[in-house]
């Protein structure tokens, strides 16, 4: 395309288009109106003058007659800015007056309102002005006409729509001007951001839109519009890692179970071995489930969910739950387990998720701590308010994760030698992460000393 | 039990009613919403089983609209979504219990025949007795043959619920739910060792056992006496 059609097709030449036209009118209609009543204005002052001279002039001619009229014109007549005075006999001779020349029809229009006409004055410079005039028939065939000149009127018209003219053009000028700049800004920025956005459709999920520092509204566009991208690719990160841990983790239990029936199946018939294999295929079934659940569970609490599990809970009523449930077993493990809540805390969150991140970090407790040297274990909850945070943690005594590992524990299905030899499917902390993520919170795990420390931080956010 | 079966399914259909007959129950079966829809009209079911995702019709409307006629006729959800959310919009169009796919049958058969009691009358009952086993749910003490046998309060809800279902399986996650309120599946088996506990309370020294665990499926409270 070229340059001048890219120009004409932006918002912002479009924009300036339409305020140009817009402004213009306006300014139009609003000249129209002034000259509009101005002139409306002048023309009835120039009647009101016309009538009152004639008033004047009447009042002379019943007190001293006719000859009082003559008078009074011939002094007039030579005044200064007078007004326009004729008198003629029956035949249009003139008889006395300032004016030298009248059209000829005028006397037939005698009678009416005052009318424009254009004369001569009898001043000897013989040009044509135009007046307002008012004819009448005086006693004993006398015609007298009284008038003012109306050139006045008429350059202020002509003054105003110079103005006009000038003030159009003026706006436009301007328009244009600023069009120009504003257009080139927005241009710039504008393209900025669809070469960014090109880049990023074209894969390189990186790209990131140019923040100036203005804080004006395309910043703030520019960072919100980065936050969106973060979070695309944050998603599609986990995207790809679930199908990566998909087809790594869940195949190789899906190659074990069929391996088994296949192994049996290809055996002698033997309905003992028969039912030993399908119950241990529904156990491995069974376990598949879940591991599916809980990816599919943390894929959820990934994407956000909706807020409509979130409501406002009692942390410490949780955490209480959550320990009674798991005392028991832990008490058979011959294991110590802890609660301390100083104080009732309340925010908004899922009764549910939190539940279920406790319950995975006390699991995990149990199943991977084992403390050395024959110690029984103990594992403390917590859950504590710090201004606007709250802390929920659980402390073990155990053998704890190397802190080069405490980062790599956090992803999906990954599982530390050691641990190797206990159930589990290695979702359990990644789930707490997601579920502390969800939140808007964090989670951290340290170093117990000896022992393992994950502490869950949670923003109290209520309403 | 009269149960009815929505579910588009078929090859899980044909297990579920088979396995459901195996039960003792009859079973019939609709593939999709607009027959299922229509053969809630006809009534005279004691539980409705209804896959939330049909062809034609959704399931949770289908209970939508049997509630706003005023049938209360029990329904159970099944559902390939699992969420809590989901769980609350399935309780909130008017199910009355929920159970995500995939499944284990007998965790399904348990539900079913838990929600066909719940209907019966004698829910109001104050006083549940198994055997010589006797829980006063007002007074909240519990006597094994004329012995007060004290209970912690959580204890005692577990015990309540078992009651409450005597004769019947109930499954390790109906306890979770009903007597935790918590819908996760808890990665180990937490519940047994509080079932253990309570055994050890209510059975142990009295002669019959008459907290019995089922294989596959959970526990259940009866008196085997009779």
């Amino acid at each position: 395309m070229t340059a001048l059609g890219k120009v004409v097709r932006t918002t912002a030449f479009k924009l300036s288009a339409i305020y140009i036209a817009v402004f213009s009118a306006f300014a139009v209609a609003f000249v129209l109106y002034i000259s509009y009543s101005a002139n409306a204005l002048l023309t009835n002052q120039l009647r009101a003058t016309i009538a009152a001279e004639i008033r004047g002039l009447a009042e002379a001619g019943r007190t001293g007659g006719i000859a009082a009229i003559f008078r009074i014109i011939e002094e007039r007549s030579h005044q200064p800015g007078a007004s326009l005075y004729l008198i003629t006999d029956l035949n249009g001779r003139i008889l006395a007056g300032n004016i030298s020349q009248v059209p000829a029809d005028l006397f037939q229009r005698s009678g009416m309102g005052p009318i424009t006409v254009s004369y001569e004055r009898n001043l000897g410079e013989g040009s044509q002005h135009v007046a307002m005039v008012q004819v009448l028939r005086l006693p004993g065939g006398f015609w007298m006409l009284v008038g003012r000149d109306i050139g006045e009127r008429e350059q202020f018209r002509e003054i105003i729509g110079r103005a006009l003219a000038w003030a159009v053009a003026l706006m436009i000028a301007l328009a244009l001007l600023s069009w120009f700049f504003v257009s080139r800004r927005v241009l710039q920025r504008i393209d900025s951001v669809a070469e960014t956005s090109r880049r990023i459709v074209a894969g390189d999920l990186s790209g990131r839109l140019e923040v100036t520092g203005t804080g004006d509204e395309f910043d703030r566009l520019a960072d919100s519009l980065n936050t969106m991208l973060e979070r695309i690719e944050h998603l599609l990160y986990g995207l790809k890692d679930v199908s990566d841990n998909i087809a790594h983790d869940l195949k190789t239990p899906l190659t074990r179970l069929r391996n088994r029936v296949e192994a049996v199946l290809s055996g002698p018939v033997d309905i003992e071995a028969y039912r030993t294999t399908l119950e241990a295929t529904i156990e491995e079934s069974d376990r598949l489930i879940q591991t599916f659940n809980a990816l599919l569970m943390i894929a959820r609490v990934e994407a956000g969910s909706p807020d409509g599990a979130m409501s406002e809970v009692e942390v410490g009523a949780i955490v209480r739950d959550v320990a009674e449930l798991y005392e028991p077993m832990v008490e058979e493990d011959g294991a110590e387990l802890t609660v301390s809540v100083p104080e009732p805390i309340t925010l908004k969150a899922s009764r549910e998720l939190l539940g279920q991140a406790l319950a995975n970090l006390i699991d995990n407790a149990l199943k991977y701590a084992l403390p050395d040297g024959g110690r029984p274990l103990q594992i403390a909850v917590s859950a504590t308010g710090a201004g606007n945070y709250l802390a929920l943690r659980v402390a073990d005594n155990g053998v704890g994760v190397p802190e080069t590992d405490r980062e790599r524990v956090l992803q999906r299905f990954v599982r530390l030698e050691e641990s190797r030899s206990q159930s589990g499917s290695g979702l359990g902390l990644s789930l707490v992460a997601a579920v502390a993520r969800l939140h808007d919170g964090t989670i951290e795990l340290g170093d117990n000393q000896p022992g393992l420390v994950v502490t869950v931080r949670l923003p109290i956010k209520t309403g | 039990m009269r149960i009815l079966l929505i579910e588009d399914d078929k090859e899980a259909a044909v297990y579920l009613c088979k396995a459901l007959r195996e039960a003792g129950h009859v079973a019939d079966h609709a593939s999709d919403g607009d027959t299922g829809a229509a053969m809630t009209l006809e009534g005279g079911y004691d539980v409705l089983v209804v896959d939330r995702m049909l062809p034609k019709r959704d399931g949770l409307s289908i209970i939508e609209d049997l509630r706003a006629r005023g049938d209360e006729t029990p329904a159970l959800i099944l559902s390939a979504l699992g969420q809590v959310d989901d769980r609350v919009t399935g309780l909130r169009a008017g199910g009355d219990d929920y159970l995500a796919k995939p499944y284990a049958f007998s965790e399904l058969l348990a539900r079913v025949e838990a929600l066909a009691r719940r209907r019966r009358p004698g829910e109001a009952e104050t006083v549940y007795r198994v055997g010589d086993l006797e829980l006063d749910r007002l007074g909240h003490t519990v006597m094994r043959a004329g012995q007060n046998v004290p209970l912690q309060p959580r204890e005692f809800r577990l015990l309540e619920y078992l009651m409450k279902h005597a004769g019947q399986v109930v499954t390790r996650t109906m306890l979770l739910e009903n007597v935790w309120d918590y819908h996760f599946d808890p990665q180990t088996n937490v519940i047994d060792v509080h079932i253990s506990r309570l055994r050890g309370k209510i059975d142990k020294g009295f002669g019959e056992p008459l907290l019995h665990t089922v294989r596959g499926a959970g526990y259940m409270i009866r008196d085997s006496a009779r």
